[in-house]
């Protein structure tokens, strides 16, 4: 079932359920609707708790020695001077680390990276040495006065040439490798699908680039680490999206045992992912602590966050769409070239080298699919999902909704009709594709018109035709993606083996309030609100008398984090499962102190009573008293009312949305505008739709800059030439129209709420619909394609009929 | 955050107090004022002062006054202060156009014209300004006060006529009747430099034809102002062929080098298409100012 709505509605009316009766303000929902963030006071007021604000007595600081070239051998080291200045502790290089046997620390993806080169430097800006000092500044004076030499080497740039015969080998550490290869990786039937487009009327072909892009958030990652000589134990207070996995990795790579080590991840300015995986710098701080026998604090400069820490997408693709003459789409197929940077350090589930890029057969039923991913080594840093991206869809999404504008124009179709036309049907859910997903609910067809609406699609196209009959360059782009989030079932999707579930634990306290403590880390999104809410929701208690607890492995449950969107669909099914346990043996306390039979009670928000008799009930703080009074409580029931859970979903959720861009481009400059952007989200059950339009508005902003503006990109050498945000251009407001948001509600059949996710929707979708604006303005050119960034300079450049690939 | 390497720091009292420790910190000092560009340059170890002067607080170049037909701009003064001005904007509109696209208003705030002169960035949009409206620049050092044109003033990038004793203090700006300006800057982003940027001061006679015309070009390899343009645009009425052959005479005058921001032949057709729009848009200001 899917309900609609244009604009969300004004204070707090959407999604709120009639008030608790007892709290005696009708308005004020008691669970899902639009209530204001219970962290914004500390962060409105800067007084948010961040890694860099943490003071340890005798705290010392780190800094690192960056490579200044690509590819070079290291022929020595000198630290001599370095360790010679007054404040300087200890300086540690490859070879300290080598007799620590953690010279070296696993990937997320299978792979080895260097914490410090022992052997070679293998991008721009690796980690050569560490110094430790008295503060940061002598810290940073010192690594000026370490003298290294390096021998150069070519270095492999551009992806396309990694796998040359004579390309130089980058990874001649990993035993009997002779070429950049990391992985080819295939799904769907590629036979099947070469028949399908064999017979077909219309195929069309077009190659396009995603290029790689930095999530840049406002808060650089860093650590204190704070290890205790004698009891062994270590604090590491670090910038991360993971606490759990951090803490469990850390025990396993460098032999600390897990109960003696506690990751603290306090609130966090920004992740999109760029905090997932475990950098040499956090590794170092440790290192460093354990030499000195002091806390040791390491934040990285901006330069260091987008020259060394995880990129994203990097995707060298090729699409080409089978389909019938009048517009029927039969088949996807792609090949892609993923460059992977230095070291393959890819954050993503371990059996899926390519993400969830399988997703690529977008929103359409398809006879065939098939996709073959290549990944490479190029002397670039290493990383490549993060970004708010859900392990790829990001660039599976453009890829797919990039060729549905091609095949339009080919067909001469509205690129909206035609989506209309071959979108999977709702009575066809759940909807097995061709690559192995089963979409779990979706009804894209009234998310679709809703956005035409919305937009006015008929006119703006009466405006375009007008303004292309003055010479005007107008654009209107679509986009419709499917989203593929919250992994997932442990037997499928694994993190270095460790099960992608996520834990919950509740507890209400005896005058009725409550602490919900979660495995998931919030860098942002407003998880204390969010999921205060979902618990406020199955018990009745207020949002406000629920604290929610979490980046704390001390304090909290086992569970793999916030990333990829999973949230909402694995953490908010535990804290509603969670709710729901201490909702169910509140049953039975309540029926002691009714002296009735637990099946003779009814449950509304707030209350369990005596079916029948209304008068005759008991609110959740009357029943969390009785549990730890005195009540005699029914054999099996003990005295309090806690519960955790583990969950495990038993699918992927499927959001989805319909995205229409408009642009005015100048003719004489190639400046692009985005004029209009109409979002309509279906996430399934909204929890909190101003915490949703939040994270639309966030991801609709990102898309602006990778579609016009953000690239990392790197000289022939190797160097790279987005260091700063003097080169590393992010949007501001002023490049961002006021966004025009609407809303679906298809619910997950699967989830305890129905709730899909909403974090990453936004940024896998508006790319696409940008620069299909763009092409669609550009089209009295003869251009049917171009690739991002779409910066003045590159849209002229279609205009004269030469559009060119970023790299 | 980013560290800059050891340095020392001391604040000006007054004009003669700046040039004094000027002369006593020697080569290895600079004056700092808004430091938008300075600081981050320091940061990343590009600039490595030991000294650094503070003028901040000398109020006596923090001041804007018209006398007769020169209009008075202290270096000191802030882009805001230059942006919010009526009377910059009545009298050179080129200025409150090219302060609405330096940077963000953060850096506005504190950034200041004596800064972005002397700091003398090929991408620097007042230095285009000034040349335009054919400014002078006043620098004070030990031997006193002297004044030179724009011409004189700029010595390539990152260069000018101010010596490491000295100190530029102020900005003059010739008034004109029946003139008026424009300026307009192409960025891949607000707040990024310029890829392009162009400006344009003209002179109108009682007829309506252009009695005097210059214009600048900013980040495409171009010193002063674009010779020839006065000669063809004197005498002639205004009109879209006559700005098509200033273009395409600016597009030929630059030397513009490919980077990030776009190829040469892109910054040569907007060195065409912003001479111009803003030659058509100073024209049109200027017919408006006769007219009014």
């Amino acid at each position: 079932m899917t309900t609609t709505q244009e604009r969300p509605a004004s204070g707090p009316g959407e999604g709120a359920r009639p008030g608790n009766p007892a709290a005696g303000d009708k308005d004020r929902p008691i669970g899902y609707g639009r209530i204001q963030r219970k962290e914004d006071p500390r962060f409105i007021r800067g007084k948010g708790r961040y890694v860099d604000d943490i003071v340890l007595p005798g705290m010392l600081h780190g800094a690192i020695l960056r490579a200044p070239v690509a590819h070079a051998r290291l022929v020595s080291i000198d630290t001599s001077e370095a360790l010679a200045h007054p404040k300087v502790k200890a300086v540690i290089t490859g070879k300290d680390l080598e007799g620590l046997n953690l010279a070296w620390a696993p990937t997320l993806s299978a792979d080895v990276q260097a914490v410090l080169v022992t052997d070679k430097v293998r991008f721009q800006g690796q980690e050569v040495a560490f110094v430790v000092a008295e503060d940061r500044y002598a810290a940073r004076d010192a690594l000026e006065l370490i003298d290294v030499e390096y021998d150069i080497l070519p270095p492999v740039i551009d992806a396309r040439k990694a796998l040359d015969a004579d390309a130089p080998v980058i990874r001649d550490d990993l035993a009997g490798r002779t070429d950049n290869r990391i992985f080819d990786w295939e799904i769907g039937d590629a036979d099947e699908t070469e028949a399908v487009f064999a017979a077909a009327d219309v195929v069309v072909a077009q190659d396009m680039v995603y290029p790689r892009v930095h999530p840049a958030p406002m808060e650089t990652c860093g650590a204190v680490a704070d290890f205790d000589p004698i009891d062994g134990g270590l604090t590491l207070y670090e910038t991360t999206q993971a606490p759990h996995a951090h803490r469990t990795l850390y025990a396993m790579v460098a032999g600390i045992p897990e109960h003696k080590i506690r990751v603290v991840s306090p609130d966090i300015g920004g992740g999109f992912g760029n905090k997932v995986g475990i950098y040499p710098g956090y590794v170092l701080a440790v290192v460093g602590s354990i030499v000195t026998g002091k806390p040791v604090k390491w934040v990285e400069d901006r330069s260091e966050n987008l020259m060394s820490t995880s990129f994203a997408r990097d995707y060298l693709m090729r699409g080409e769409i089978a389909a019938t003459k009048d517009g029927k789409i039969l088949a996807v197929r792609t090949n892609v070239l993923a460059d992977h940077g230095a070291f393959n350090a890819t954050a993503q589930p371990t059996k899926n080298p390519a993400g969830f890029f399988s997703i690529f057969t977008g929103s359409y039923d398809l006879q065939a699919a098939y996709c073959k991913v290549t990944g490479v080594y190029t002397n670039k840093a290493p990383g490549g999902v993060a970004y708010a991206c859900s392990f790829r869809v990001t660039e599976a999404v453009y890829l797919v909704e990039r060729m549905v504008d091609v095949l339009a124009r080919k067909l001469e179709m509205d690129p909206a009709e035609l989506r209309l036309k071959n979108f999977i049907r709702p009575e066809q859910f759940p909807y097995a594709n061709k690559t192995g997903w089963e979409y779990d609910s979706g009804n894209y067809e009234p998310a679709m018109r809703l956005s035409m609406k919305m937009a006015g699609y008929e006119e703006l196209r009466r405006e375009q035709a007008e303004k292309r009959e003055r010479g005007e360059l107008m654009g209107i782009g679509v986009s419709f993606f499917t989203e593929t989030v919250g992994a997932g079932p442990r037997k499928h999707f694994d993190i270095v083996g460790l099960g992608m579930a996520d834990g919950a634990e509740l507890r209400v306290h005896p005058t009725g309030k409550a602490v919900v403590r979660l495995s998931v880390q919030s860098q942002g999104q407003g998880h204390e609100t969010t999921f205060a809410q979902i618990v406020a929701e199955e018990l009745g208690i207020p949002p406000e008398d629920i604290d929610v607890v979490h980046g704390d492995t001390d304090q909290t449950p086992f569970g793999l984090g916030t990333y990829g969107s999973r949230s909402t669909p694995v953490s908010g099914g535990a804290v509603a499962l969670v709710a729901r346990k201490v909702r169910d043996k509140a049953k039975f306390i309540a029926a002691a102190m009714l002296e009735t039979r637990p099946e003779d009670l009814e449950w509304e928000k707030g209350r369990w009573f005596v079916k029948g008799d209304p008068g005759a009930g008991k609110t959740m703080a009357e029943i969390a008293l009785g549990a730890h009074g005195t009540v005699a409580l029914p054999d099996g029931i003990d005295g309090n009312l806690d519960a955790e859970v583990t969950y495990d979903p038993p699918n992927l959720t499927f959001p989805f949305g319909a995205y229409i861009c408009v642009v005015d481009v100048d003719p004489g400059t190639g400046r692009v505008k985005v004029r209009r952007f109409i979002a309509v989200d279906d996430c399934g059950t909204r929890i909190n739709p101003m915490i949703i339009e939040g994270q639309v508005h966030g991801g609709l902003t990102d898309g602006v800059g990778m579609a016009l503006m953000e690239i990392i990109e790197f000289d022939e050498d190797g160097n790279c030439l987005g260091g700063s945000f003097m080169d590393y251009l992010i949007p501001t407001a002023m490049e961002v129209p006021d966004w025009e948001t609407g809303f679906t509600v298809t619910p997950s059949p699967h989830h305890p709420i129905g709730a899909k996710g909403i974090g990453e929707s936004a940024t896998v979708g508006s790319p696409p619909a940008i620069v299909n604006a763009v092409v669609d303005a550009l089209a009295p050119f003869g251009i049917t394609h171009m690739d991002m960034p779409c910066t003045p300079a590159r849209v002229w450049e279609a205009m004269q009929g030469r559009p060119r690939p970023p790299v | 955050m980013q560290i800059p390497a050891p340095f020392d720091y001391v604040r000006a009292s007054d004009v003669d107090n700046a040039l004094a420790l000027l002369e006593r910190h020697g080569p290895e000092s600079r004056l700092v004022a808004g430091g938008h560009s300075l600081l981050p340059m320091m940061k990343l170890r590009l600039a490595r002062p030991e000294w650094l002067i503070d003028i901040n607080g000398l109020a006596e170049l923090d001041f804007m006054v018209r006398e007769g037909n020169v209009f008075r701009i202290g270096a000191l003064t802030r882009h805001t202060t230059l942006l919010e001005s009526p009377e910059v904007a009545r009298l050179f509109p080129i200025v409150t156009d090219a302060e609405q696209v330096i940077a963000d208003p953060v850096v506005r705030n504190r950034g200041t014209i004596g800064g972005s002169l002397c700091q003398a960035d090929p991408a620097e949009d007042l230095s285009t300004v000034c040349d335009v409206l054919r400014a002078e620049a006043v620098i004070r050092g030990p031997a006193g006060e002297r004044v030179v044109a724009m011409d004189e003033f700029h010595r390539g990038p990152y260069e000018t006529a101010v010596g490491q004793n000295e100190l530029m203090s102020e900005l003059r700006f010739p008034i004109r009747p029946r003139s008026s300006s424009a300026y307009e800057k192409v960025e891949r982003r607000v707040g990024d430099w310029a890829v392009a940027a162009a400006g344009a001061a003209v002179s109108l006679a009682a007829d309506g034809t252009i009695e005097e015309s210059s214009v600048g070009l900013t980040a495409v390899g171009l010193d002063g102002t674009v010779a020839g343009i006065g000669d063809l645009l004197g005498g002639r009425r205004p009109d879209e062929d006559l700005f098509a052959e200033a273009g395409r005479i600016a597009a030929a005058a630059c030397e513009p080098v490919a980077d990030q921001r776009g190829g040469i032949d892109y910054k040569r057709h907007l060195a065409d298409e912003l001479t111009r729009r803003v030659l058509r848009r100073a024209c049109a200001r200027a017919s408006e100012e006769q007219e009014g």
